[in-house]
């Protein structure tokens, strides 16, 4: 079997996300809450080469299919990836992300001054931008390095 | 959350500003005429930040009116100290009042107190937020001295975190105001207004010095450059010097420059312009009460 069989062989069933930023893997687990003491059979594939994208992440997770919000979230900072639904070995369902209008409880506000950091009964609301995302509450946007920001348990 | 909170400047399209003014002008030519118009009424006060004029100016507002207020009293003395949350103090004191009033340091506080509450809020500043009460006053101010259109304004000092500068920025995209900021490179626009005020289409200009614009001035709104924001102490004296203005420095201006500050000042306009025609700060501060008052008829005329 060769490494490139090695690197796309199929999973019975679960979620493939395919087409993620080059370096961007490690953030996409940490959207998805695997830390590896979950149990999940996850498989990583980084910087593997890409017609498309020159090169590539991949994240194969088995036994699971994504929350709408974890979704939101992959669009933020891997808005080229596609979302593969495995059943039964086959492609059962394939995804492109498309940005939210607005995330509701996925990022944390960069600003410490901001009321969603304090001991309030509130989430955190941001629009999403062209190019970023704006706190609904304290109204701070930020564009760089969002994945820092990701407060998904 | 209620269409009558007042949280950000952004809300007020001209036309809510003008109703405001143009009511404004009826109660700032007798205030004390208007004793029996919101008899019973009870304004709440949650203020979580020391203030003299915004909070003497809405007790003032609503005496006049014929009504009274309920005060929270310092943080130190209400449950606030014992832990609890804004949201809960805030539902508490709604069900004593029939529009409440929130200072609050953090950005963002009346917005999500504004999503609890059922009765009016009107936000009178959240952190380096906004302040749209204010604003209203100030274009109150700018409206008698200067008019609101064609309108060459300067607004200088601290502008990252001055909230009265962010309200007031917003609000003059709906006039035809030149908008000229005057700061620090540090102490720049933060990225949020620059960026609304891009998307308005306002006409805007940033500059680190004021000569370059004092001459073509119509109004200078000079705000604090707050010394706690410098982490060295020389650092501010250079800059604060270069911020301030005298008489010296208003030689270039026009005769009929109107400037004004939204108080406290510290060393940001020299005494000795108090008694020139240029200064207007002392009747800003003035017209808090009949803008505040303007303000709180209009809410209150829609309670059961």
């Amino acid at each position: 079997m060769s490494d490139h069989q090695l690197r796309v062989s199929k999973i019975p069933r679960g979620t493939v996300i395919d087409h993620i930023r080059a370096g961007q893997a490690l953030n996409v687990l940490a959207i998805l809450g695997i830390d590896g003491e979950s149990g999940e059979t996850v498989s990583v594939g980084m910087n593997v080469p890409s017609d498309r994208m020159g090169h590539k992440d991949i994240v194969k997770v088995e036994d699971r299919e994504l929350s709408q919000d974890e979704v939101d979230v992959l669009s933020l900072i891997a808005p080229e990836a596609t979302i593969n639904i495995i059943r039964e070995y086959e492609v059962a369902e394939k995804q492109y992300l498309e940005r939210p209008e607005r995330v509701v409880g996925v990022l944390s506000c960069p600003n410490h001054n901001c009321i969603t950091n304090e001991n309030e009964p509130v989430e955190t609301e941001f629009d999403v931008l062209d190019d970023g995302v704006r706190c609904e509450y304290c109204e701070t946007i930020v564009r760089e390095d969002l994945a820092d920001h990701i407060a998904v348990e | 959350m209620r269409d009558d909170h007042l949280i950000t400047a952004k809300q007020l399209s001209r036309e809510d500003v003008e109703s405001v003014l143009d009511r404004a002008a009826e109660f700032d030519a007798d205030p004390a005429a208007f004793g029996d118009r919101h008899e019973d009424a009870i304004l709440g006060l949650l203020f979580f930040e020391p203030s003299t004029r915004t909070k003497m100016s809405f007790e003032t507002a609503i005496k006049r009116l014929g009504g009274d207020a309920v005060d929270m009293g310092t943080v130190e003395s209400s449950s606030v100290k014992k832990g609890e949350s804004l949201a809960d103090t805030a539902r508490v004191i709604e069900g004593y009042a029939d529009a409440l009033v929130l200072r609050h340091p953090s950005q963002g506080a009346a917005k999500m107190v504004g999503e609890f509450v059922d009765v009016p809020l009107l936000n009178a500043g959240d952190g380096a937020g906004h302040h749209p009460t204010q604003t209203l006053l100030d274009l109150y101010t700018i409206r008698e001295n200067a008019g609101l259109d064609d309108l060459t304004i300067g607004i200088m000092g601290d502008l990252k975190y001055g909230r009265t500068v962010h309200s007031l920025a917003h609000a003059l995209t709906n006039f035809d105001a030149d908008q000229h900021f005057i700061s620090p490179e540090s102490l720049k626009l933060p990225r949020s207004v620059r960026y609304d005020l891009h998307e308005s289409g306002a006409m805007v200009r940033e500059h680190t010095e004021l000569d370059d614009i004092l001459p073509s001035l119509d109004v200078l709104y000079v705000t604090r450059i707050q010394r706690e924001r410098f982490p060295d102490e020389n650092e501010y004296q250079e800059i604060a010097g270069e911020y301030g203005i005298d008489l010296e420095t208003l030689e270039s201006a026009k005769d009929d420059l109107t400037v004004m500050h939204p108080l406290p000042r510290v060393d940001e306009i020299a005494p000795e312009v108090d008694d020139t025609d240029y200064a207007t700060y002392f009747e800003q501060a003035h017209n808090g009460v009949p803008v505040r008052m303007a303000l709180l008829d209009q809410l209150l005329e829609g309670r059961q």
